[in-house]
């Protein structure tokens, strides 16, 4: 593996983690609330609900994978 | 305060479970390799991160405060989210725990199997394992430090925490010259999570304009509801899968 491909992995592994889906639901739940707070509603629950959600379902989906032996 | 409290704790844990396996793999090698060699490896790793932090932590007070926040909150997400969900997938048996004396048996090996050290050369082996292990053990605690410093009180407190972390971690490594196998990572990974993941929310809601109820003192109560439900999610995970060992949140 070249170098640049390395140091990419890297910081990938860095920020992202082993599930890319809570970094891309984090980038939609934080539109999301900045949507909400911009139309003037009072979403100061919006983004505890939508990380709470994002733990469990990765959880959840990691939880699934190990029991069907994947 | 409370926050304030908070940041602390975070900034120390997250250190002083990062100081336990930088320990360990330093250790190892110092061991079987001799030690000067392995802490100027240690010692070219803390510049690296110094300077890092020293450099980073005042430039982002040139950003828009609103902008600053977005971003520190956003990471502090994707760190916070990344321990939690190991620490809760661990505590309930569904990932090994992390076993510091494995991790030390295996660097001794490694250490013990490449070439010899020519008496009074510097042995670059050591310093670059050493090296390594200490910088990329630093560097999350490091943009840790850094994202807690969006004010000047903070970095100062959070590097502070960091800083007595290491000492504390060091000093009981010196005295028992060995991996610190009874540290409870895993719990450690816990709270540091719920803090990360809670100090996420409340900075990155702030970016995106939330007005939190009680202010500063939300930060509490969303790390009680992120513990919560992760606790929650442990104990659920342990009923649904009855034939594993279950392994406490402090294992």
């Amino acid at each position: 593996m070249s170098h640049l491909r390395r140091f990419g992995a890297f910081w990938w592994d860095f920020v992202v983690g082993d599930d890319w889906h809570v970094a891309a639901g984090l980038v939609l739940a934080l539109t999301a609330t900045w949507v909400l707070a911009d139309l003037g509603v009072d979403a100061w629950w919006a983004l505890p609900v939508a990380v709470s959600a994002l733990l469990v379902v990765s959880v959840l989906r990691e939880a699934s994978r190990q029991a069907h032996g994947e | 305060m409370s926050s304030d409290l908070l940041l602390f704790l975070a900034a120390f844990l997250a250190s002083a479970v990062e100081a336990v396996e930088a320990l360990t793999i330093v250790l190892a090698v110092g061991i079987v390799r001799g030690w000067r060699s392995t802490l100027w490896g240690v010692a070219a790793a803390a510049a690296v991160l110094a300077i890092v932090v020293a450099i980073l932590g005042p430039a982002l007070q040139a950003i828009p405060i609103s902008s600053l926040r977005l971003v520190v909150g956003a990471l502090l997400l994707t760190f916070g989210l990344q321990w939690l969900r190991k620490a809760v997938l661990r505590a309930a048996g569904l990932k090994p725990l992390h076993d510091e004396n494995a991790a030390f048996a295996e660097e001794r090996r490694l250490a013990g199997a490449t070439t010899a050290v020519v008496p009074g050369r510097t042995d670059w082996y050591a310093f670059t394992v050493a090296f390594k292990g200490v910088l990329l053990e630093g560097l999350e605690v490091a943009f840790i430090v850094i994202a807690f410093g969006q004010s000047a009180h903070g970095l100062s407190l959070a590097a502070a925490a960091a800083a007595a972390a290491i000492v504390v971690v060091t000093a009981v490594g010196v005295i028992v010259r060995g991996p610190l196998a009874r540290v409870p990572e895993n719990s450690l990974k816990f709270v540091v999570g719920v803090l990360l993941t809670s100090f996420g929310i409340f900075w990155a809601g702030e970016g995106v304009g939330v007005s939190w109820p009680g202010s500063d003192a939300a930060i509490v109560g969303i790390a009680v509801f992120i513990a919560a439900l992760s606790l929650g999610l442990v104990r659920v995970l342990r009923r649904s899968r009855p034939a594993m060992r279950p392994v406490g949140a402090g294992g």
